[in-house]
Order: structure tokens, then sequence, then C-alpha cells
């Protein structure tokens, strides 16, 4: 199976089985460089889970994953399109081909929960609207909420808005689903019940799943292949066998959760916070 | 005692002089970013507004109407009570004045022109200002915290054609819409106290206000109350755009909106003053 891209005539290539292909992306937040040189394919079917510690870019990377920033250095494809060159109704057009579950949920809170799920359809489509709340029901139903159409966001428990959002990000049969963090915030039960979910969205609806998360549990669960991010670099790209294996010490310390600091030198780490050699006397 | 040499005297006014034209230069930099802001937003509204259907995202005439009515319609009563108010205060200080001269029957001229021309447009705008402008920024700011502006994004709606051009629009019609009714309850309120004071009916009070008052009066304030919207729409919009940080950031927006809004209200005024009545 291969990505189909969408309907323009200067469509750049994609390799055939990708559905995103960055290549070579730099990033700032003012003179502070965020993304160095980061290139990743995702390919059609696949959950890639983004990985990384706080500041390592890994949601600045996401934004640019989701079309939400453009980028002023390398080139990014998604779903066929070169998102530095497309126009503006192609990128329209691309979008509704994309979902996300932000890690609040991002519901609208003047509308409920059936209307939050409802807005795509609205905005993207002509059906009417007996038709648009079955469509609604439905999704609902796969995310394991029906009957909570009619009520309000801040009506319901953490785990429930992340659900909805997953509900209203999979109305329109997107292409590519996004989470950001989608177990920040929540118990171990409803985390694990989120990540089934996400399998089986996969299973039952065969799309492209994106996750960004810094739960290693949450990651091996449900990764095919795992995108490692330390302080703007690509640390490691592969599956979870590969990871866990992986010789690389800075990679092992990251997953086990060691900072750098506790695993150098003693000596060498009192000669970093006071500028003296203890063994040699000043440095 | 330090003893002050002339060369480090002088090395330590120059620093303090670039100093400030440093800050002076950034202050102004930022100045142009902000108003280029508000053309970039301008712009994109129009550009929505009118594109909007071709791209098959036309702006929802269901979104104008809950704007009008939460812009204009939930206005209806404190812009009645204030328009009220400063009709009756326009009357005690017009009569009071003139009574110097012999000249109180001449009241309604002052009250006819200072109503439409000048503080029927200049209250109305600032209480909507403070109403709507507050709210825009409050509203769009947490929905920006909060990621839904990314959700809209990410969805294929444009913020701007979906949040902007119906608050833009609902400020459009519904400001110089409050902005003739405040003119109208001004002057009858201050009628009611001219008719008091002076024992003036109330039909001769109207055909002397019909008298003075030309269309061009009526348009001078309607026209400012059009730049007035513009002005509120923009201000309020652009500043919940611009929130930073949580909810703190959302109060300091809000309160940013309404200071600019109301100051650039009344510089608007007197700009438009200055530039058509002489």
């Amino acid at each position: 199976m291969t990505a189909t891209p969408l309907k323009e005539e200067s469509a750049p290539a994609i390799t055939p089985g990708n559905v995103i292909e960055v290549r070579n992306l730099v990033t700032y937040y003012g003179t502070r460089r965020i993304l160095n040189d980061v290139s990743l394919d995702i390919r059609e079917g696949e959950i890639m889970v983004i990985m990384g510690g706080s500041g390592s870019g890994k949601s600045t990377l996401l934004r640019y994953l989701m079309a939400l920033e453009k980028q002023t250095s390398g080139t990014i494809n998604i779903l066929g399109h070169d998102i530095g060159k497309i126009s503006k109704k192609d990128f329209f057009n691309m979008r509704k081909k994309l979902g996300v579950a932000f890690q609040g949920g991002a519901l609208f809170s003047s509308m409920t929960v059936g209307e939050n799920i409802m807005l795509p359809l609205y905005e993207h489509t002509n059906l009417d609207r007996k038709t648009m709340e079955i469509m609604a029901r439905m999704k609902l139903e796969v995310v394991s909420l029906a009957g909570f159409e009619n009520l309000m966001p801040a009506e319901l428990s953490g785990g429930m808005i992340k659900r909805a959002a997953v509900a209203r990000a999979i109305v329109m049969d997107p292409k590519i689903l996004f989470f950001d963090e989608p177990s920040a915030g929540l118990d171990p039960v409803v985390s694990s019940a989120l990540d089934d979910l996400i399998l089986t969205l996969r299973e039952a609806m065969g799309m492209t799943i994106v996750v960004v998360t810094h739960e290693l549990e949450s990651a091996f669960k449900i990764a095919d292949r795992i995108t490692m991010l330390d302080r703007g670099d690509i640390l490691f790209q592969g599956t979870v066998e590969e990871i866990r294996n992986h010789p690389s010490e800075r990679i092992q310390n990251l997953l086990n959760r060691r900072s750098e600091d506790q695993t150098i030198d003693p000596d060498e780490y009192m000669k970093r916070l006071t500028g003296e050699d203890i063994k040699g006397g000043l440095a | 005692m330090v003893k002050i040499e002339p060369d480090m005297a002088n090395e330590v006014e120059q620093k303090a002089s670039s100093r400030f034209f440093d800050r002076v230069g950034r202050s102004a930099v930022g100045i142009l970013e902000e108003v280029g802001r508000y053309g970039v937003m301008l712009s994109d509204s129009i550009y929505w507004l009118v594109m909007g259907p071709n791209l098959k995202q036309p702006v929802r005439v269901a979104s104008v109407f809950s704007e009008m009515m939460e812009i204009g319609i939930r206005a209806i009563p404190i812009v009645g009570m204030m328009a009220g108010t400063i009709g009756i205060m326009l009357a005690i200080q017009g009569i009071y004045t003139l009574k110097i001269f012999g000249a109180e029957s001449r009241v309604v001229i002052g009250i006819a022109f200072s109503m439409v021309r000048e503080f029927g447009p200049l209250i109305t705008g600032i209480l909507v200002a403070g109403r709507s402008g507050s709210a825009l920024a409050a509203r769009l700011g947490t929905m920006k915290i909060s990621q839904e502006i990314d959700a809209l994004e990410v969805m294929g709606i444009n913020p701007v054609r979906f949040l902007v051009v119906p608050a833009l629009l609902g400020c459009l019609i519904m400001v110089p819409a409050l902005t003739f009714f405040g003119d109208v309850v001004g002057l009858w309120a201050a009628g009611v106290y001219v008719g008091v004071a002076l024992d003036i009916s109330m039909a001769a009070y109207i055909d002397q206000t019909i008298d003075i008052l030309s269309v061009d009066d009526l348009m001078h304030g309607l026209g400012k109350s059009v730049i007035f919207a513009v002005l509120i729409a923009l201000i309020g919009v652009l500043n919940g755009f611009m929130v930073r940080g949580g909810a703190e950031g959302v109060g300091k927006a809000t309160t940013r909106a309404v200071v600019h809004c109301i100051s650039a209200l009344v510089v608007t005024d007197m700009l438009f003053a200055f530039m058509v009545t002489r």
C-alpha cells in the first residue's frame, strides 16, 4: 500500500510507502537552535513514537509534522506535498486528511461534545445535521463515549476529554493521526486504555499514527518504530527491540532516566563545579 | 570618596545615551511591527470574507449573528443607560453655561451637535471596547493557550475566517447601530430634562433638534463608529492571538486590549474631528 498524493500537478515525489518525509529540518526559537538537521520518514500504516526528554524538541517537531509551522530550512513532505511550496487550496485539502488529539484535548468549551465532533463535518461536508449526528455518535462509540454527546467538555474527566478529542480527530477518517502526550495527566489504567485505543484505531481504520510521548511504557506498548530526540538531534530511529538492545550508553541512560550528570566521573564533576582538579591541584 | 575621571564620566554618559537610543529604537520597531500585524489581520479578514466561498470555507452567517447578538443586542441596556445619562448631563451643563449669557433656550443646538457628532459614537465605542474588545481578547487568548486554535488549523478550519471575520462583521454592523440607538436615547433623555427645566414641550424640542441636525452630522458620528468598530475588533482579536503563557497571559492581554482600544478610540476621534470638522 502506498500513500496517494492529493491531486496536484506539481506534487513532488515522496518515497513510495512514506506519508511524511522530513529532510534536514533546522529550526530556531529566537537565536536558540531547537531542531538540528532532523531527517525523518514516517511510513504508511505504522505507529511512530517520537520520544525525548523535556526540551528535546519533540513538540516542535510535531508542530512541523502537522504543518502548523512552515520550515525555513530543509523540506517537509506530507502526503506527497512539499509544505514549503504547496498552494493555499491544496494545503487546506491536505489538512482535512490530518487529525490531532492534543495533550489537553483542545475541545471547544462553548460547544457540546457532539458539536465538537461534528465541527469538521459541518465545515468540510454538505451532510445534513441528522447524518452528522449519526456519524458523531459512531465515532463516540469507537472511543467508548456513546451517550456523552450532549455534555459540555467541562463535565468530562481528563481521560474522557482525551477520548472525545480522539473522536473529533477521526471523524473525517484522516490518513494520519497525531497524538501529543496522550498519557499526560492520566492514571496508569486510563493511560493503558488509551494505548489500547490507539492500537485499535490502527487495526480498524488502518491509519498512520504519530505519537509524541515521554512515557516509556506506553511507547514500547504501541510503537512500530521509535524516533528518539535529544537536544534537537535525532539520537535513534528504529524498532522497539532495536532501541532496547542499542549499545549506546547515552540512549540507555535516557531510556533508564539517568541524567548524564549521574554517570560522569565524580572527579570530573567536582572539577566542573569548582574549577579545581582534586587530584592534581588547580585545574 | 571615589574620584571620577572625565574620560570615565564621558564613557558612562555615552553608554547611557546609547542605551536610551537602543530602547527608543526597539520601541519604534515594536510599534511598527504591531501596526503591521493589524494591517495583516485586516487584509486576511477581507481575503477570507471575499475568497472564503471559493475555497469552500465561507464565513458562517450563524456565527456573524451570534457575534451580533453578543456585541450588539446584549449591550443595548448599558448603552441606553449611559447615553441617557450623558444626554441629561449635557442638558444640565449646557443650561448652566448658557444661563450666563441668558441664552438657555439655545441649549438644544449644543445638545444635538455634541450628542450626534461626539458623545454618541465615543460613549458607545468605549462601552463596546470594554465589553466586547476585552471579551474577544480573553476568548481568543484562552483558545490559544488551550491549543483550540491549533486544533482548528489542523482540522483545516482557518481561524481568521472562523473566529475573526464574524467578530469583525458583528462589530461593523452593531457598533453603528448601537451608536444610532445611543444618539436617539441621549437626545430623548436630554429633551425630557430640557422640557422640565425650560418648560419646552417635547414636540418643540424634537422640531428644533431635527431643524438643527443635518444628514452630514449623523454621518459624521456614524462614520466614526465604523472606524471604531474596526479598531475594537482588530485590537481585541490581535491581543487574544498574541497571548503567551497561561492564565496570567490571558489577563494581561485582556487588560492590554481594553487600554489599547480606548486609547485608539479617543485618538482616532480627535484626528477624525480635526480632519473633518475644521
